[in-house]
């Protein structure tokens, strides 16, 4: 009996089931389905000698970073979700991302004329020195702002945006303004768009403006300082505005953006009432074979976020990017910069050659070079007055004139890099690194604790195609420094099979640790396997602690020893 | 009852792998607002190669993989135009802090694909790409035919030959 029914059901299921699939495509037809996902996950070992034992790990010895991310679209329609899960986080990201949930999702509309977003999203108005928000899953930082977005499109030419919500902090929900609203406008104009008779001009002009204001609750503020308590009278709405412009003239490219930030006393700049401005500029040439880039950057207590009282990378309302060259190589990027919101000044040039083929200095296979410098010092801040000292708490901070250099040098990195190959089957690249890198203020550690450490890198990465499919891969590094750990050399090994597997083995030994006990070897044996959209690594090793940067923004890494498997896929 | 649920989930399969040929496949790009290298605007509508293939390949002037993808295809790229008509878009998603680089990187590296900018990452989120380099293959009618993650010398060789098999006017598997 039981057995007729459930074959009943089955049968009436069926003739109900055809129909609904026959008819959701005739409805939905020209509907789309896509996502990724990425699952990064941990077994953590105890290693003594990095000073990793059983009660640092806390019992939590298997550790997991996730998220999933589905997207809809149906002509001019779309809707989207990610859901993250960290249980718990991994070692290096903040515990407050313990958790799981849904922190993202949004529909949008958009034509031609206007894009309407409700829910999440990622906006940037111009460079991003008043209003960037994006995600970079690598350091664990999400700003996206939740509440309405439109776009206007009104003619060719002619952008408006408007943007109103609030920023994600972790997995608080925002509730009793318990942080800030942001709200902001961007206009852009692009004139030889705009007025046809600029349509063919060699001279190309883009012109943009931006108002970003943030509100947050709160009028007072008691402060501790010195023992005392200083109520702070804050201003409860921060705006921010300013203006840019890409001039293009034939191979010439000139790009500016100056902001400005009414006065903005937080825990970042500690707690000071002076306006905020800065200057990016960069201009380039390039032509075929040689690229000229000269960029500068002038920040003046810039630092601009959703809540006040927070010091970390959550809540920025702008985008602050360094304007030092991201290098990938491990030795390379051991002493990274990061800008500094309270105040830097600085300069970089990159120059890029290429000899072609069966020309004079490129041989028979031609040659590439790449040379940058850059250096970022601090301000020449002044006192206000003769009882004020600099940048003192609940003062207007100091004065300094604009684009003034300091006398500290922040950083510095003077570069080159030779692309060559030799034959059909060898190809090298050739490294060479000078930078300086001042510890204790990109770390913000205490003045004299650390110093300012300078160190020459040499790179030699060497690729051999075996085969058509198989290639073979090795690095040597050197770091020699008088400072801090002293030198280092590293070496890898990668073999690559196309298109699917790859292994490598890795090391960097700390040779030149003054202290032996942490003259130590970082090891990590890794394998991976790729089939179309989908990616699968595993690797072992014993991990250095450092600084991950991704675009400027920095996250450290405490050391760590386990096993990792990461899971990638998008459809 | 067996024989119900066995037809139920035939069902269930059929109408997933039917699907799975119309809702999982890009039929048409996402529309995005890019840039071109010299800062002007662009939209991604506007990437096509008159129903021939293309090749969009999503990197940063910071990965080593992604420059090693392009540089090898840059080798080969005026053979590849002039036998098969595929055309590459590099899509650039280095952000503010390197995007004014790219132009002079590309001239400086003797690149003579089409290289746009993505530096609030708009259309790589649209493309749900997750890590770079991240290749896309499109058929002449500009739908994705296959996608890959990763680079390894030899890669660009499978790419070709898919290419190659599309003018052919075989199917991707």
């Amino acid at each position: 009996m039981n057995r007729r029914i459930c074959c009943f059901l089955g049968a009436i299921s069926l003739l109900f089931l055809v129909p609904v699939v026959v008819r959701s495509q005739d409805i939905l037809k020209g509907s789309e389905v896509h996502g990724s996902m990425q699952a990064d996950a941990s077994y953590y070992l105890t290693d003594p000698k990095t000073g990793i034992t059983d009660s640092t790990l806390a019992g939590k010895l298997i550790r997991m970073n996730a998220f999933t991310e589905v997207n809809y679209s149906l002509g001019n329609f779309t809707a989207g979700m990610r859901f993250e899960a960290y249980l718990p986080p991994l070692i290096g990201y903040d515990a407050q991302y313990n958790g799981v949930g849904v922190p993202y999702w949004y529909v949008n509309y958009k034509n031609d004329f206007i894009d309407i977003t409700a829910g999440n999203f990622y906006e940037q108005f111009g460079y991003g020195m008043m209003l960037r928000t994006y995600q970079e899953w690598t350091l664990g930082f999400d700003n996206s702002l939740r509440g309405l977005r439109v776009k206007v499109m009104p003619t060719k030419g002619i952008t408006f945006k408007g943007v109103y919500g609030v920023q994600r902090y972790y997995w608080e929900p925002y509730k009793d303004y318990n942080r800030g609203i942001v709200k902001g406008g961007d206009a852009e104009f692009y004139l030889n768009d705009i007025f046809t008779s600029l349509n063919d001009a060699k001279v190309k002009l883009t012109l943009g403006g931006s108002f970003v204001s943030d509100y947050q609750q709160g009028t007072t503020k008691d402060i501790p300082s010195d023992g005392k308590i200083l109520a702070l009278k804050l201003p409860e709405n921060v705006a921010s505005y300013g203006g840019r412009f890409n001039l293009n003239i034939g191979d010439f490219n000139w790009f500016t953006e100056y902001a400005h930030k009414i006065n903005d006393p937080s825990a970042l700049n500690n707690y000071i009432y002076k306006n905020g401005n800065g200057l990016f500029t960069n201009l380039s040439f390039s032509k075929p074979g040689l690229g000229i880039s000269l960029m500068s950057k002038w920040i003046d207590n810039m630092g601009y976020k959703s809540d006040r009282s927070v010091t970390n990378n959550m809540v920025n309302i702008n985008y602050l990017p360094s304007i030092t060259k991201e290098h990938s190589y491990a030795l390379a990027s051991m002493y990274p910069y990061s800008t500094q919101p309270n105040g830097e000044v600085g300069i970089s040039g990159t120059v890029t050659l290429h000899f072609p083929k069966n020309s004079k200095l490129g041989g028979k296979t031609g040659l590439s070079i790449a040379a940058n410098f850059s250096q970022v010092n601090g301000l020449n801040k002044t006192a206000v007055n003769d009882t004020t000292l600099v940048g003192q708490l609940g003062t207007l901070g100091y004065t300094s004139t604009f684009y003034g250099f300091g006398s500290d040098v922040y950083y510095q990195d003077a570069n080159v890099e030779v692309t060559k190959k030799f034959g059909k089957k060898w190809k090298g690249i050739f490294t060479y690194l000078y930078q300086t890198y001042n510890k204790d203020v990109v770390e913000s550690h205490a003045p004299g604790d650390y110093g300012t450490i300078y160190s020459q890198i040499g790179i030699v990465d060497i690729a051999w195609n075996i085969t058509k499919k198989h290639t073979l891969r090795w690095e040597v590094q050197g770091l020699w420094t008088k400072q801090d750990k002293g030198n280092w050399v590293a070496g890898l090994v990668e073999l690559t099979i196309s298109p699917a597997w790859f292994i490598s083995v890795m090391d960097q030994y700390n040779y030149g640790n003054s202290d032996e006990t942490q003259r130590l070897n970082y090891y990590t044996l890794s394998a991976g396997y790729t089939n179309h959209s989908t990616r699968v690594a595993l690797s072992y090793g014993r991990q250095r602690e450092g600084i991950i940067c991704v675009g400027g923004v920095c996250r450290y890494v405490p050391a760590t020893n386990g096993l990792t498997l990461t899971v990638t896929s998008s459809f | 009852m067996k024989t119900a649920r066995i037809l139920l989930f035939f069902a269930l399969i059929s109408s997933c792998t039917f699907a799975q040929e119309s809702i999982f496949t890009y039929k048409k790009l996402p529309s995005v607002k890019l840039k071109t290298v010299k800062g002007l605007p662009f939209t991604s509508d506007s990437i096509q190669n008159n129903g021939k293939p293309m090749i969009i390949s999503f990197w940063a002037t910071w990965c080593k993989p992604c420059v090693r993808e392009l540089t090898t295809i840059s080798d080969v790229y005026d053979e590849w135009v002039a036998e098969t008509g595929v055309k590459l878009y590099a899509i650039s998603v280095d952000d503010s802090r390197s995007m004014t680089l790219v132009g002079p990187m590309i001239n400086g590296k003797g690149w003579g694909f089409n290289v746009l900018l993505d530096p609030n990452s708009d259309f790589k989120r649209a493309m749900n790409v997750g890590p770079i380099p991240h290749t896309f293959l499109l058929n002449g009618k500009g739908e994705v035919v296959y996608q890959h993650t990763s680079f390894a010398e030899g890669d660009e060789l499978n790419l070709i030959e898919m290419v190659r098999k599309l003018n052919r006017g075989e199917e991707i598997k």
